[in-house]
């Protein structure tokens, strides 16, 4: 028995948790399993194991893979000249970080598609010069998800940042090191989890997008088709349990990432403090 | 311990009946003009019938349910107030499958119809509820090119050569997209290909499809906004829709052969009975094919099943490539021949032999 | 003085970095949008949203969207709340399956409220007699509402009630307050901005969710047809005007609650120097 804590409450925040959790989360996921039960294991190990379905993984990871890193670079960046630097603007910037949450994914996808075809403002422009297609590419789809990912890494970096005392800077240039060490040695450490966090969170989202990539993918089996769409063609086929094989493996991908996510948080706040 | 266990438990109890009460309440306040029609006829309430179809026939029933509605009201003195859901026809067949409570679908395929019925919610023997199979208009599959044909594409042959760029949608996830794979695979075995031949002929027409949308609309757009490919295969109806939105840049190419696409209509029996609503979802099916509404569907570009008004609407000209709506309201063209599902032993078997997984439409993206 | 300069010139070009990405991934997304809508002019783009049927759909939006920042405004105070100020077995999975609907496909999302409370599932026999429809109906896009916006509120809480700690509730209940009063005097006003940053979140997000109010709405116009799938019913009628004047009601009521945060927030950062003074 652990200590028990003073603090009254426990009960009734533990209650309203667990339920609400129970009705929109943990119940619903049962049917997952329920649907996908009806087939036998070797069965389901055909359905999520065929070369379409394992393309449309490996192009679902390896574009969000691309779009995230991208985004947690970007994301760092923004966060930084947010907490950092004045100039005109800042505000506005500062206000918009959310937009792609806002904004429709099917919206998102179909004014990306429209700009970035070979005769859309920016597809034409890299066409004509580069000879680059942009949408119903690959590249498309990992355009979509760095707009669906750019909130992820800005806003959890952003606060951390705000709170690293700058006077642990000023201790560091005084002691002669420049910007680069100080950076790599005083601050980045201390924004690695929160930056971590919002690379996984933004990479275990783009794994998943639909609304958005669908428009821009061209949806060609073996090279844009993405694992979500082939949920909804299963679905199509009114095959259930091979659409919920496949929904069963794209949730433990998630939930996978989620966990190391939160090992590395563990490991990684345990090494700093052991440094400070 | 026991006391804070108990609370867990109380208040798990009160979130859950807290829910469900708010979800009761959203539907009785949503359905409230639904329910009243059971009560008593003293007031002859709106009746509010629901039509579930696919994507294309947005504007078919748009001018159709105006016409319906006062017709109704006239020869029957009822108000009817008729709900529209428009989707992918997989999609949609789905979802009443599912719960969605349907007076009346009218779905692209009798296979989609079929998943309906086998849910339990239609009875068995839908297709000889209503004349002709119960599709009381029906459309076909052509091409549609841009203007001036620049790449010469007057059949199915063409669209094997490698510098053309085809737009489809999926035939996995479309049914309208089910059509145009079998419209080319009949031209191909008319061809006196084998098999394997014909197999060899679709991986190749495939492997010129720029952008494999989801929905017939997705590729609609994808052809016309986004200027990809050289032709779109297209419903007829799409095609001729396409042309009336952007007079002078495009052209309708009607290929030699192609199929009858029948779409089937059918009351959705169970929740039909549970509204109350079974005499008016079939008159508003039975009117489909009185002259009033026949016409409406030739003007939408659908071929009416009314030989009469079919007639009337019969193209005159000996071409096959259509620039302009013609003037005199005659589109259908009838130089073609035309196959239908019934050639590949309907829709079961069909899917089995070609779009189940594992069958020839995933076997044409094997490497 | 070097370091001064460098660090000027690397202000600059982070600066410079960061507007062209945003420019070309944010802004011109947004300006394509404003443009499409006004492309037949004024006139068209006040019939695009004025429309009955738009009408209607923004209403339901707005109503799904403030039930569900509700649900996940109690949901999220009770869930950091009791992460944070106690410890009990299982903590760690309780919080990652919080986290867990962001990171699950919206597909999946509506997927399986669909197996769960439709005509298949196992739960419909025994809501239909008593009369509750979920999916297809407005319940099921609340619910599928609160799933995508799940965690949105509790994670902005958690970090700050981590902080903080659990002394001063520790000695507000020593001192013999109940758990609403603790709550209310001690552990709001440390929470205030980050629970209002993450209802800002959490009703944008609501407001623009399509995927998974997609599977299960039904689309039945003028009763389950949110904002986002309206303007994809209107995209695939060929009404790009129309789509993207309906998305422009959506932009601007995003912006307004951007704005609105960042009032308050400018507001409530003077009051705390005020008091501090």
């Amino acid at each position: 028995m652990k200590r028990k804590s003073i603090i009254p409450g426990f009960g009734i925040s533990f209650g309203i948790t667990i339920s609400i959790l129970s009705i929109v989360v943990l119940i619903p996921l049962c049917s997952l399993v329920v649907f996908t039960s009806k087939l036998s294991f070797s069965e389901f190990l055909y359905t999520v194991t065929r070369p379409r379905v394992m393309s449309g993984y490996y192009v679902s990871i390896s574009t969000a893979l691309v779009a995230s890193l991208i985004n947690a670079v970007m994301g760092m960046i923004l966060a930084w000249i947010l907490v950092r630097y004045d100039f005109p603007g800042k505000r506005f910037i500062d206000g918009i970080i959310e937009l792609p949450f806002a904004l429709p994914t099917a919206v998102a996808g179909i004014s990306l598609t429209h700009m970035t075809t070979t005769n859309g403002w920016v597809g034409k422009f890299f066409y004509d010069l580069f000879g680059i297609r942009i949408a119903y590419t690959r590249l498309g789809i990992t355009v979509a998800l760095i707009f669906i990912g750019i909130p992820f890494v800005v806003r959890s970096v952003q606060p951390v940042l705000e709170k690293i005392d700058i006077q642990y800077e000023e201790a560091a240039y005084i002691m002669g090191a420049d910007s680069g060490t100080t950076f790599r040695k005083v601050i980045f450490p201390e924004l690695l989890p929160a930056l971590i966090s919002g690379f996984t969170l933004a990479f275990a989202r783009c794994i998943g997008e639909y609304g958005s990539v669908v428009f821009i993918a061209g949806n060609t089996p073996y090279e844009t088709e993405i694992a979500p769409l082939l949920i909804m063609s299963e679905l199509q086929e009114f095959d259930y349990s091979a659409a919920t094989s496949i929904a069963l493996v794209m949730l433990a991908i998630a939930f996978v990432i989620l966990s190391v996510n939160a090992l590395l948080q563990a490991s990684v706040s345990r090494r700093v403090n052991g440094l400070a | 311990m026991k006391k804070r266990l108990l609370s867990v438990l109380l208040t798990g109890a009160l979130a859950v009946s807290s829910l469900t009460a708010c979800g009761t309440a959203a539907v009785s306040a949503s359905g409230a003009s639904g329910t009243s029609n059971a009560e008593g006829t003293e007031e002859k309430p709106v009746i509010e019938l629901t039509n579930v179809s696919y994507d294309p026939t947005r504007e078919l029933y748009a001018a159709y349910n105006e016409v319906f509605e006062a017709y109704y009201e006239e020869n029957f003195g009822q108000r009817v107030e008729v709900t529209q859901s428009h989707g992918g026809s997989g999609k949609q067949a789905l979802e009443v499958a599912n719960g969605l409570e349907a007076d009346v679908v009218t779905l692209a395929l009798e296979g989609d119809v079929q998943v309906v019925s086998d849910a339990g919610l239609i009875d068995a023997g839908f297709t000889s509820e209503f004349d002709l199979d119960s599709s009381p208009y029906t459309s076909t599959i052509v091409f549609l090119v841009r203007s001036g044909n620049p790449k010469g594409i007057y059949d199915w042959s063409d669209l094997i050569r490698e510098d053309v760029g085809v737009i489809t949608p999926n035939p996995k996830t479309s049914g309208g997209a089910m059509w145009n794979y079998l419209a080319a695979w009949y031209f191909f075995e008319q061809q006196g290909q084998s098999e394997e031949e014909i197999l060899d002929s679709i991986r190749k027409l495939y492997g010129n499809v720029v952008v494999l949308d989801s929905g017939a609309r997705g590729a609609t757009t994808s052809f016309v906004e986004n200027k990809q490919g050289d032709v779109l295969l297209a419903w007829e109806n799409e095609a001729f829709l396409s042309l009336k939105e952007y007079p002078g840049e495009y052209e309708i190419v009607v290929p030699s052969v192609s199929i009858l696409c029948q779409p089937t209509v059918a009351v959705v029996d169970e929740v039909a009975e549970k509204h109350g609503t079974t005499d008016v979802a079939t008159e508003y099916l039975r009117y489909l094919y009185s002259n009033e509404a026949q016409d409406i569907e030739a003007q939408n570009f659908y071929r009416p099943s009314n030989t009469e008004i079919y007639n009337n609407y019969v193209f005159t000209a000996d071409s096959n490539t259509i620039t302009e709506i013609p003037e005199d309201g005659r589109w259908i063209n009838d130089n073609i021949t035309l196959t239908d599902i019934n050639h590949f032993g309907g829709w079961q078997e069909a899917r089995a032999k070609h779009f189940a997984d594992g069958a020839y439409f995933d076997q044409i993206y094997e490497q | 003085m070097d370091i001064r300069k460098e660090n000027r010139i690397l202000k600059w070009v982070l600066i410079i970095i960061s507007f062209v990405f945003l420019a070309v991934f944010l802004i011109l997304p947004l300006i394509y949008i404003i443009v499409t809508a006004f492309r037949d002019g004024l006139s068209g783009y006040i019939k695009g949203i004025t429309d009955e049927y738009a009408l209607k759909a923004t209403g339901l939006t707005i109503k799904a969207t403030i039930i569900a920042v509700l649900v996940n405004t109690i949901f999220g105070l009770a869930a950091a709340w009791c992460i944070t100020k106690y410890s009990f077995k299982g903590k760690k999975i309780l919080s990652t399956f919080i986290d867990l609907p962001v990171t699950v496909s919206p597909i999946i999302a509506g997927l399986i409220y669909v197996l769960t409370f439709g005509r298949q599932g196992a739960l419909y026999k025994y809501l239909d007699p008593l009369g509750i429809k979920i999916i297809f109906a407005v319940p099921g896009i609340v619910l599928a509402t609160v799933f995508v916006t799940f965690p949105f509120i509790s994670r902005e809480l958690i970090p700050i009630l981590t902080a903080q700690g659990t002394d001063e509730e520790e000695a507000a209940a020593l001192m013999g307050a109940g758990t609403f009063t603790i709550f209310r005097k001690v552990t709001l006003p440390h929470v205030k901005w980050a629970l209002l940053y993450g209802v800002v979140l959490c009703t944008a997000r609501a407001m623009g969710e399509f995927g998974a109010v997609s599977v299960l709405s039904g689309h039945l116009r003028g009763k389950t047809n949110t904002l986002p799938l309206y303007i994809e019913l209107l995209y695939q009628g060929y009404d790009f005007t129309g789509a993207f004047a309906a998305s422009s009601i959506l932009v601007i009521m995003a912006i307004i609650v951007l704005v609105l945060r960042l009032i308050l927030e400018h507001k409530g950062k003077k009051e705390l120097d005020v008091s501090r003074r």
